[in-house]
């Protein structure tokens, strides 16, 4: 399967110019880090966890070289602990909510050692043969799950570990969601998404890419001819605020830019680009500004209407943002794009407190002001938000549509891989138990 | 899964992992708890007749940033009434049929034990442990250690328990003495199903700079007390292995004493345990340590293909020789990674003034034996001027290196080398068959 992955996804991608920000432990680094937690009682790391994971627990198995144990304790609480541990944002998460940073101001760094255990004992799995988990019996159940993200990945894998046959269907050439197009390459790269993916279908989940729900089946077949449907189709296309920007070439959205540098054979930026100006102020937006600096762009900017500490893109993100040299420009709203045939010269800004605009020479804009909704598309009649977010209930992740279950970026507009996770097991177990199923005793904190 | 359970001279264990007899089996509720948690079985904290204890009552050894390391009391048996704790015992023993629960005893007269035994019984308790360990407070009183200590005694009060007692008699011994044989065979004799041990190790925990007064401090003074913790495992594994090589020590061991991890678990049940109990850790960090005892050893158990316990127990016991069996001609020297090596030189301080002096820098001066290697026979009577060694590593000129010939293979260097597996030692083949220092008196030669 991964071998097959690969090949799909195809070398030379501008991703692989970005070397891992944080390197997988050493034996020597994961040793001494281990032993540095105090294996805090009701630790206020796990709570922070959106999947509640027994952080102290995990971390004194490291230190106790009960690696396997200890990588189980993680994939209990969220199946893509492996991915997590490269790309939660732990500053504001697990490492954000650390003792230490009150003691020492050196919190432990739980996504390092949360890496340095499932990589290790994933490894050792295959190296060995013997599996982490071993699925229950055959239940006679099925599940078809829509999106094969982090959300439907998930979900599918505690539902295969439950002895359920869990279906995806995927509209893209390949599975993981976001954690294969989106995350930043200097997190994740997409191969090692792949390989993730690869590993939770290997409980014994089913993949169909290139099929779209809505389009190539609808969902009210496969309502039909499962016994419940996940819905895990994240968020839609990039939103393009509307100001003379259509179909111009220089104009990109940014997730859409992002997919082509980590996913896309033989891409490069559009020629000749030197300075880009980012709209928006979230994460995604700081994802781009960074890696266009790292690509090489002299100059990019980001503009945002509010001001930096109203910013929805996590400080720290914007910390390294700038010492990359990215420069924000704060209380501004793009007006109109200067262009010249196709190309672009500039973009005419207005500050939101003055009105008074300028001009921001650039030969790239990048939109990052958040993305579509793709409910509608799917043709299946379930309750949405203002926003176009599916209504669940939290506690069950279900819809209001008998046999329907929802969870990640479409029910939340758009978090984090982590709580994707959360949201895909807690569909699993509520789908079990809706059957009379008994789960076994998957082992992580309640979210508070 | 490794079959984890135990059978302890009749007593049936889901896991050989028990709490000690001390505050965390105190009362019933934290047994169960504890059982609750994953422990297997517990002995519960000794009864007899009640006491009053001093405030305070522990101390603590922090070494090197590490809390705990070592840990003292001055506490004494039960201080809660018996009828509560018995009354415990029977509910736990209803609620958790299938856990190992034990009573601790320390009295004093034969009617007294004769008493306490049958109310240990009419509980349902899987078997009794006779606490002869204990050093401090009950030991003046004619109790605990100094019944440890006086093999004639301790076998003359397990016979009466055993007079007494339908259910197995465990003899929990104390390591403040001389040879743990004396006592232990005198158990053997005295007719106990079994051993456990070791209790608490004689100590002063400290010392008060500002009050000049021992420590726990109660008041302006204190008492020696009882040491245990992380630091007297090694104490423990080696009365552990010296009764369970003995021919004589014919019952199971449950091993005491620095317990903490599946690790240290493994070990004492290498080394001739059947059960072990843990105090300290639990009393550190909580019940919860189990569960990285049960997964750490069912993993140890399936990686080393043993599928149950029982296959582990004792497995390092032929390996417990006297030193004069100990082949003279095994030979090993250090080896230094150099690409793991961060250059600390601390290998090269500990060999120069710690040991043989065959561990040379190549960055500063060199003062390491630089004359004919000789492990030290010929006499060394002045201090030879350092000598400067071109780097063998231009750009990792801190990487020290080993002179093989002048190594004498005593493990010192790896044990302070701070990165795991960066000095390993590497045995030397040589053309002598093995000789002992046994041999070389057989032969006349020593
Ligand atoms: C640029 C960017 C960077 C990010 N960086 C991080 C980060 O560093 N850390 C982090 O934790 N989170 C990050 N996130 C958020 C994270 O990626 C998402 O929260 C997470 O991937 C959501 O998972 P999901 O399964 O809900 O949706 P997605 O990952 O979006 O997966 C949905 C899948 O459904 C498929 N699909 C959609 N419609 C259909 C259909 N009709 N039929 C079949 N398949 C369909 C899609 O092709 C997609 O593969 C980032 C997001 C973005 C946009
Ligand atoms: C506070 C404290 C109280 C103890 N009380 C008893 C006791 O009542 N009876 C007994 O047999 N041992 C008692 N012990 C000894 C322990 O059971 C155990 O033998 C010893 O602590 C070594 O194990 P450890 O290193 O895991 O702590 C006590 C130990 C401590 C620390
Ligand atoms: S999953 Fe993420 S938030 Fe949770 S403990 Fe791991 S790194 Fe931290
Ligand atoms: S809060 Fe920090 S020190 Fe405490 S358990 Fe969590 S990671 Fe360890
Ligand atoms: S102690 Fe270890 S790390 Fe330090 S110099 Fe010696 S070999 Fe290198």
């Amino acid at each position: 399967m991964t071998a097959k992955f690969h090949e799909t996804l195809g070398a030379d991608r501008l991703e692989s110019k970005f070397p891992d920000a944080k390197p997988l432990y050493t034996e020597s680094e994961a040793y001494y880090e281990a032993n540095r937690c105090l294996f805090c009682y009701d630790a206020p790391c796990i709570s922070a966890c959106p999947t509640g994971i027994d952080v102290p627990g995990f971390i004194r198995k490291i230190a106790t070289g009960n690696i396997k144990a200890s990588a189980r304790t993680i994939f209990e609480a969220n199946m893509l602990g492996t991915s997590c541990s490269r790309v939660c944002p732990v500053e504001v998460l697990c490492a954000g909510a650390c003792v230490f940073n009150d003691l020492n101001g050196e919190p432990i760094h739980i996504g390092r050692l949360q890496r340095y255990a499932t990589e290790k004992a994933l490894f050792d799995e295959a190296e060995t043969g013997r599996k982490l988990f071993e699925p229950k019996p055959d239940t006679g159940k099925k599940v078809a799950l829509i999106g094969a993200g982090p959300a439907s990945l998930a979900c599918a894998a505690y539902l295969a570990l439950e002895g359920v046959k869990p279906t995806i269907f995927e509209r893209g050439k390949l599975p993981g969601g976001l954690n294969t197009t989106g995350v930043a390459p200097y997190k994740l790269h997409a191969e090692s998404s792949l390989d993730e993916v690869s590993w939770l279908l290997s409980h014994g989940v089913d993949l169909k890419t290139e099929v779209e729900v809505g389009k190539d089946v609808t969902a009210d077949q496969l309502r039909r001819d499962y016994d419940a449907v996940f819905v895990g189709i994240g968020m839609g296309d990039d939103r393009l605020l509307s100001f003379g920007n259509e179909n111009n070439p220089y104009v990109l959205g940014a997730t859409a830019l992002i997919e082509a540098i980590k996913n896309d054979a033989g891409f490069q930026l559009p020629p000749g680009v030197k300075t880009a100006v980012i709209v928006g102020g979230g994460n995604t937006a700081i994802d781009i500004a960074r890696q266009l600096a790292g690509l090489g762009v002299e100059d990019v900017s980001m503009i945002y209407r509010r001001t930096a500490a109203e910013m929805s893109g996590y400080k720290h993100e914007m910390d390294y943002a700038r010492k990359e040299g990215v420069t924000l420009v704060e209380n501004a709203r793009p007006v109109k794009v200067h262009q010249e045939e196709d190309r672009v010269l500039g973009l005419r800004v207005a500050s939101t407190v003055t009105d008074q605009e300028t001009e921001i020479a650039c030969d790239l804009i990048v939109m990052a002001v958040g993305q579509e909704s793709r409910v509608h598309a799917l043709g299946l009649d379930i309750e949405v938000n203002d926003r176009g977010h599916v209504v669940v209930d939290l506690e069950t992740m279900r819809t209001g549509r008998e046999g329907v279950w929802a969870g990640g970026d479409c029910i939340n507009g758009g978090k984090e891989v982590v709580n994707a996770a959360a949201d895909g097991r807690e569909a699993a177990l509520d789908m079990l138990r809706s059957w009379g199923l008994q789960p076994r005793k998957w082992r992580y904190s309640p979210s508070v | 899964m490794a079959d984890l359970s135990i059978d302890f001279c009749g007593i049936k264990s889901p896991n050989p992992f028990w709490l000690a007899s001390a505050p965390p089996a105190n009362c019933g509720e934290q047994v169960m708890r504890a059982f609750d948690a994953g422990w297997g079985g517990a002995v519960w904290k000794t009864l007899g007749v009640p006491i009053t204890n001093v405030s305070s009552r522990f101390g603590a050894v922090d070494y090197a940033g590490s809390k705990v390391i070592g840990f003292n009391n001055i506490e004494l048996i039960t201080d809660r009434p018996l009828d509560a704790n018995f009354k415990e015992i029977t509910e736990t023993k209803k609620k958790y049929p299938d856990h190992a629960v034990i009573v601790s005893l320390m009295v004093e007269s034969k009617e007294e034990w004769r008493d306490i035994i049958k109310r240990s019984e009419d509980t349902g308790a899987d078997g009794i442990e006779l606490n002869f360990g204990c050093p401090h407070g009950m030991c003046e009183r004619g109790m605990g250690s100094s019944v440890g200590q006086e093999p004639a005694v301790l076998k003359e009060i397990t016979a009466w328990a055993k007079e007494y007692s339908s259910i197995p008699v465990l003899v929990k011994l104390t390591p403040n003495i001389g040879d743990i044989l004396d006592p232990g065979v005198a158990a053997v004799e005295g007719g106990a199903d079994a051993l456990s041990l070791i209790n608490t190790v004689k100590s002063i925990i400290g010392v008060d700079l500002d009050r000049l007064t021992l420590l726990p401090r109660v008041g302006d003074a204190s008492s020696n007390g009882g040491y245990c913790g992380p630091a007297v495992k090694p104490i423990a594994l080696h009365m552990v292995g010296a009764l369970a090589r003995d021919p004589r020590i014919t019952i199971p061991i449950s091993g005491i004493g620095g317990i903490s991890d599946w690790r240290d678990a493994a070990e004492f049940l290498a080394l001739g345990s059947t059960s072990v109990q843990v105090c300290t850790a639990v009393m550190h960090h909580g019940y919860r340590i189990v569960e990285d005892m049960i997964e750490g050893l069912d993993n140890y158990l399936e990686e080393k293909g043993m599928s149950s316990v029982h296959q582990l127990i004792g497995r390092a016991v032929p390996g417990f020789k006297d030193w004069g069996d100990l082949d003279l001609n095994y030979q090993i020297v250090a080896d230094i990674d150099a690409d793991k090596c961060i250059g600390c030189q601390l290998c090269y301080v500990a060999c120069l003034d710690g040991a043989h002096q065959c561990i040379h820098t190549d960055n500063g001066p060199c003062s390491a034996w630089h004359g004919e290697p000789d492990h030290g026979m010929n006499p060394r009577c002045e201090v030879a001027p350092p000598q400067r060694h071109e780097p063998r590593i231009a750009d990792k000129p801190h990487v020290p290196w080993v002179d093989e010939a002048e190594c004498i293979g005593c493990n010192l260097c790896a044990l302070v080398c701070p990165v795991p597996d960066c000095i390993t030692m590497r045995e030397i083949p040589n053309e002598a068959g093995p000789e002992s220092w046994n041999d070389h008196v057989a032969a006349g030669k020593a």
